[in-house]
């Protein structure tokens, strides 16, 4: 750790959205799992996760059943606390909530 | 005395020669540096400094923003704001404004915020006194600021315009409060220079090279520290602090330079050759003190005067330098340090600064002009008698008090 | 500009993960909105409380804009600062004008209690700030104590359920009400279970806080303080519009508007019944059927009280 003299004065945070170096993954008690295959990419999840941990990806994906998307959410799991509210508001039951593996 | 160069210097400088009050050229020296930003809410006896930044703005003479807030807790927290988006920024208070405030003293100076604030001191309810003395200014030394006390209306004007310059300076970066007596100084005309407003500004340039909230560099300020480092920032904070001493010497040679007039940390008079040394700050009793030592020195006592110019960060050094000749002195306060060893609360930091050095000089803490209790030089001159006969065996007098 | 659907919000992540606010906690669903809707045009003024101390804990802060936090009780003074600086800096020509926001963000404690001096200073000053209350209603960050903004009966650790007192003794204030005495501009409620709604009043009330303050109500639930599984943040958020607890509503312009669903709440058939909402919540697990009734009836005094707002400035 630094001393006094290296501190910024002030402890001002010069890092904008430097938390994103923590990772809060290992809060998780049970784990999100998306299934691709259900997903209708409706942004659900993504949109009321409380620490941004559904990702938006440009990734293409074709379903088993040939229906093509552009975007695939998946789950941020260095930051996803486990509180699963993305499971409890998709509204085709695409995501699962698993007990995570100590 | 002043040099024929610093005389010439001072002659180019002077715009004009006014009879002012205290808090009016407290004004004008807002309005000189070219302040941006002064959030102030009334209280007697500062509300006429708000008045006249006002009547500057409204007149078009200082292009600044005025918040006419609701509290000085707001003035304070306002001031926190702007300074913190690099403003130049101005605040001011008395008495029951400066205690609303006192949260905020802490975060202005640990966020090392360059504000400055006026303050006209006064005496403390309960009982709600109007009138004058130094509680306000003693309960608020422990804050992280820099206090500077003047004893006229000129040295106050000047004071502030030097404020600037050590509030911003980057081996400071801290606020800065300047304070003299309120009613007894505040109210009171006296002849002020005033210096042309370029030179002012040529003396304070803006030098905004401190971190400051920006779209363009996203910082965060105010940020919550764990024990692993907020030690760290409170000790930057007392570092930066001590600096003040070397930085107002260097910031006065300048001001000498420009305007032909220099103060230093404290001011010694008549203390060369003294025996005796009384010791106090303000207007008044600055005042007061100088006549007595006078009258005293006309009786052959050889007895002078060490008037605290700057008050935080204490200037331990050339006040051990003056007082390490004397036989006695005594300390007149202008508060009272309730409950304390010595009632004192500078007699107290000049103690611990001569016991620090090994140096045992007796000394007596004198307390006087307590909501403004009428302080004459009798009673001063009382204090040098006491001193020079060593007759005393009190270490505290109460002065002007009815038994 | 009007988001209407999700394809239309903002993308980028402007409150950055890895924050401590606790798993499912809702005001950081309301953060996220927020920052995300502002852009990275804004300074964020915070006051005291959990959403500062989770998100700026040296070294690190979540935040992607500039972002201050002074104290507790003050930070509509600050913003006002902060404000007032931009303002005559730029004017001066000190500083390259870039037209940033001001967005306070405060809890309940920090506006309906401590902060309701220094908010009503700066709405009645007129500075050009949006202050963004986030209430989840009741002192979260020191432990969940009451405040102006617990509703009654609820159990908090200053408000515990013993056998002679029971819960909160007073009603909820109505903080709303408060700030529409202050004649802003704009001002509205929203609920972080609906999100495209609470993205255009930000937007709104960024936009007219171009002429004044503006003021956002944002109901964001608190997984410890309410006392429900994580899992139920946005339900229990939903619950409390569609049982008629929390209305969505904006004032704009003088011009007084329920927002859906709440627009066909004053017909009661048609809000859930507010026991949906209570039920989900251990704060309320103590409540008897009469001290239900006797919410339920306060509720519809309050929606009385809408409906006077509407028959009198309603469009
Ligand atoms: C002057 C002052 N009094 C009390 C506190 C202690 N304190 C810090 S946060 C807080 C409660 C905050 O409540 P609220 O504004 O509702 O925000 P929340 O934590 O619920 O998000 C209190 C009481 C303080 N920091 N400052
Ligand atoms: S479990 Fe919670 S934190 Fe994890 S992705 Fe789902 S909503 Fe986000
Ligand atoms: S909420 Fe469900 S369906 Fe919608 S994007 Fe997320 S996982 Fe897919
Ligand atoms: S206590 Fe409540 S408001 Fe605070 S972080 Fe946790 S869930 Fe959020
Ligand atoms: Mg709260």
């Amino acid at each position: 750790m630094s001393g006094w003299r290296s501190l910024p004065a002030g402890a001002a945070v010069l890092r904008p959205g430097s938390t994103a170096d923590n990772i809060t993954g290992t809060w998780r008690v049970v784990r999100p799992v998306i299934d691709q295959e259900r997903c209708i990419r409706c942004g659900i999840c993504w949109m009321y996760c409380p620490d941004s941990a559904i990702l938006e990806l440009k990734r293409e994906y074709t379903t088993r059943g040939g229906k093509r998307y552009e975007v695939t959410y998946e789950v941020d799991y260095d930051h996803c606390k486990g509180c699963g509210i993305c499971a409890n508001e998709c509204p085709v039951k695409a995501i699962e909530v698993v007990l995570e593996a100590k | 005395m002043l040099a024929g160069l610093q005389r010439g210097a001072r002659e180019r400088a002077v715009w004009r020669r006014a009879g002012l009050t205290t808090n009016y050229a407290v004004a004008f020296a807002v309005k000189a540096v070219d302040v941006d930003v002064v959030a102030v809410y009334p209280i007697t006896p500062q509300t006429t400094i708000v008045e006249k930044i006002a009547e500057f703005i409204h007149g078009g003479e200082l292009r600044a923003e005025l918040i006419h807030v609701e509290s000085e807790h707001s003035a304070l927290s306002a001031a926190v704001g702007a300074a913190a988006t690099g403003a130049r920024t101005f605040t001011a208070t008395s008495s029951q404004g400066l205690e609303l405030m006192h949260e905020v003293l802490h975060i202005a100076s640990g966020l090392r915020l360059p504000i400055v604030m006026a303050v006209p001191t006064r005496a403390l309810s309960a009982p709600i006194s109007i009138h004058n003395d130094y509680s306000d200014i003693m309960n608020a030394r422990d804050a992280g600021w820099a206090i500077l006390i003047a004893s006229t209306a000129q040295e106050a004007y000047d004071t502030v315009i030097q404020a600037y310059r050590i509030a911003e300076h980057p081996d400071v970066q801290l606020p800065v409060m300047v304070a003299y007596d309120g009613y007894l100084m505040s109210h009171t005309l006296e002849p002020v220079e005033l210096y042309r407003e370029e030179h002012v500004r040529e003396f304070v340039p803006r030098r905004g090279r401190r971190n400051v909230l920006d779209v363009r560099s996203p910082i965060t300020l105010g940020a919550f520290a764990t024990p692993d480092n907020y030690y760290e920032f409170k000790y930057q904070q007392e570092a930066a602090l001590r600096n003040v001493e070397g930085v107002l010497r260097e910031v006065e040679a300048d001001f000498a330079a420009r305007f032909g007039a220099s103060y230093g940390p404290l001011e010694a008079y008549r203390l060369e050759d003294a025996d005796y040394a009384l010791v106090t700050y303000g207007g008044a009793a600055t005042g007061n003190a100088r006549v007595a030592v006078d009258m005293a020195r006309e009786r052959g006592i050889r007895v002078g005067l060490l008037r605290i110019r700057l008050y935080r960060p204490f200037p331990s050094a050339p006040i051990i330098t003056a007082l390490a000749g004397v036989k006695a002195f005594a300390v007149i306060d202008r508060a009272i340090a309730y409950g304390s060893p010595a009632p004192g609360p500078l007699y107290k930091d000049v103690a611990a600064a001569l016991y620090m050095e090994g140096l045992t000089v007796p000394g007596i803490s004198v307390v006087h002009g307590i909501g403004q209790r009428a302080m004459y030089v009798e009673d001063f001159y009382g204090v040098i008698k006491m001193l020079a006969e060593g007759a005393s065996t009190d270490k505290v007098l109460f002065l002007g008090l009815r038994e | 500009m009007t988001y209407r659907t999700i394809r239309d919000l903002p993308r980028e992540e402007l409150f950055a993960p890895g924050h401590s606010m606790c798993a499912g906690c809702g005001a950081a669903i309301a953060m996220r909105w927020l920052t995300k809707v502002a852009g990275r045009n804004t300074i964020i003024v915070n006051a005291t409380g959990c959403v500062e101390v989770t998100t700026t804990q040296f070294p690190h802060t979540a935040w992607r804009v500039p972002y201050l936090h002074v104290a507790f009780e003050n930070a509509a003074a600050a913003a006002s600062g902060v404000e007032a600086a931009l303002r005559v800096l730029a004017s001066k020509g000190l500083r390259a004008p870039s037209g940033e926001k001001v967005v306070v963000v405060a809890g309940d404690g920090g506006t309906y209690d401590i902060g309701l001096q220094s908010l009503s200073g700066m709405l009645e000053r007129g500075h050009k700030v949006l202050y963004v209350l986030y209430d989840n209603e009741a002192y979260m960050n020191t432990g969940i104590q009451r405040s102006g903004s617990t509703p009654k009966y609820a159990w908090t650790t200053t408000t515990p359920v013993g056998p002679h007192i029971k819960g909160k003794v007073q009603w909820k204030k109505d903080i709303m009400g408060i700030v529409l005495a202050h004649r802003v501009v704009y001002a509205a409620t929203a609920s972080i279970a609906y999100v495209v709604d609470l993205a255009n009043k930000a937007r709104k009330a960024l936009d007219y806080s171009e002429e004044g303050p503006t003021f956002l109500h944002v109901l964001a639930p608190c997984v410890p303080g309410w006392r429900y599984p994580e899992n139920k943040t946005v339900e229990v958020a939903r619950l409390a519009v569609e049982t008629g607890y929390f209305p969505l509503y904006e004032w704009e312009r003088g011009a007084f508007r329920l927002n859906p669903p709440s627009n066909t709440h004053m017909d009661k058939s048609r809000r859930r019944p507010l026991k949906e909402f209570l039920r989900l919540q251990g704060r309320f697990t103590h409540l008897t059927d009469q001290e239900i009734a006797e919410i339920e009836a306060e509720l519809d005094t309050y929606w009385n009280h809408l409906a006077k707002l509407v028959q009198a400035y309603g469009q």
